[in-house]
């Protein structure tokens, strides 16, 4: 067999994982995409093994060696888009936008009111509202606004809304997720 | 094994199940990245991924194909199909699947593939191999897995157990960790007490002092 038909058809899938890992908003079609891109390389490795008559067959072992870490890569990557899931309500890219350099921000330090105000990234607050009803979504946020307002550079304000804010919202979460885990959930939130 | 290349004109059946399973392959992946629905996009990369099985198996490597099916459309498929669902994604069309620079990442893509053709083509132009059955079978893949490289499985079975258990924590609930500790980073242990006792993961400090707070008498046995 001609090396060139194998190799085109690597390069194609890898253009096309490119374009899917660039263009895609979704984190999960984004992960797909990636999976494309390794499917490439490992097309590779596999036709250059033929090609060479390797008699250790390096490249077919180093493909089997990218599928299992290909499958820890998923298995870990999945792990932390239901964790961004969780704390988020949001899996798209386009607003996980933490590490982005502040526009017009004051303060370096983390103020969970301006941060909140700006829309930069969910507050805990909006979690229970746009579980309950998803048109709720303006009074919790005002009220953040209010609570970080008030604290303003003390922090002892911030700290006891995170730590009023923390139960109650990972206890609703894990009530809409997973009904089989009520009974630990709630008998923690009844507990602290 | 070059110095007499067949013509590209007169392509041998293998070439030609190459090419049309290639040709599978790439269709089936340019509908994972531009279809509008999520869980048609996991169905069509089960498709890609068998048929690049298929590739697999015209390329002699029967056991990487075999390993590719099991892990790939049995396993990897069925991960993405739960991150779907876990994530309550929309099942039906949804137009917000694509970012605004979509443009730009196709003008990027076909430069890519424009530059990997190009030298692709240029470079294995006179490359030719001559498939002999059996090569890529379980007994000599595994012969060679088990004598050469069995340091690398060794510490791969090492990354794939460590990848699991990441990911067990990295999941679970109630295993506090991230978001709510740097939040209060002191003030944990005062504020909730009693959901530190849960707590056996990242963060040791606040499950530490509650665990003392609980059971003071555990504490000085245990230690």
């Amino acid at each position: 067999m001609h090396i060139v038909y194998p190799a085109l058809v690597a390069a194609l899938l890898f253009s096309i994982g490119v374009y899917g890992v660039l263009a895609r908003r979704n984190t999960i079609l984004v992960l797909m995409s990636v999976e494309l891109m390794l499917n490439a390389v490992n097309l590779n490795l596999v036709a250059f093994d033929v090609w060479l008559g390797d008699r250790l067959h390096s490249g077919q072992v180093l493909t089997l060696f990218v599928i299992v870490i290909a499958a820890a890569e998923v298995g870990v990557g999945l792990a932390i888009i239901l964790a961004l899931y969780r704390n988020r309500k949001t899996v798209d890219i386009d607003h996980l936008r933490d590490l982005a350099e502040p526009a017009d921000d004051p303060s370096p330090e983390d103020d969970p009111g301006a941060r909140s105000a700006s829309g930069a990234r969910m507050p805990a607050t909006a979690v229970p509202a746009l579980i309950g009803a998803p048109t709720g979504g303006p009074p919790p946020r005002s009220r953040s606004e209010e609570v970080g307002g008030a604290g303003g550079g003390g922090r002892s304000g911030e700290e006891g809304r995170a730590v009023e804010d923390g139960p109650s919202a990972e206890g609703l979460s894990g009530e809409e997720g997973r009904p089989g885990e009520d009974p630990g959930h709630l008998g923690r939130g009844g507990a602290s | 094994m070059t110095e007499a290349v067949p013509s590209y004109l007169s392509p041998t059946g293998q070439e030609i199940v190459f090419l049309l399973l290639g040709a599978v392959a790439i269709g089936s992946a340019l509908l994972v990245v531009t279809t509008k629905q999520l869980v048609h996009a996991a169905l069509w990369l089960v498709v890609a991924f068998g048929a690049l099985a298929g590739c697999y198996l015209v390329l002699t490597a029967e056991f990487v194909a075999w390993v590719q099916v099991l892990i790939y459309v049995g396993a990897v498929i069925v991960l993405l199909l739960f991150g779907i669902m876990l994530t309550r994604a929309p099942v039906g069309r949804s137009d917000d699947l694509d970012s605004g620079n979509r443009v730009a990442a196709a003008v990027v893509a076909v430069a890519t593939a424009g530059v990997l053709v190009t030298v692709v083509i240029d470079g294995f132009r006179t490359a030719y191999a001559p498939l002999t059955p059996g090569a890529g079978a379980a007994r000599e893949l595994g012969a060679s897995i088990f004598s050469t490289w069995v340091l690398p499985f060794e510490a791969l079975s090492v990354l794939l157990l460590a990848a699991l258990i990441g990911a067990i924590v990295l999941s679970r609930t109630d295993i506090r960790g991230g978001p709510p500790s740097p939040a209060n980073p002191a003030d944990g242990s005062d504020g909730e007490p009693g959901a530190g006792g849960l707590a056996d993961g990242p963060d040791a400090d606040p499950s530490r002092t509650g665990a003392s707070k609980e059971s003071p008498t555990d504490q000085t046995g245990g230690h």
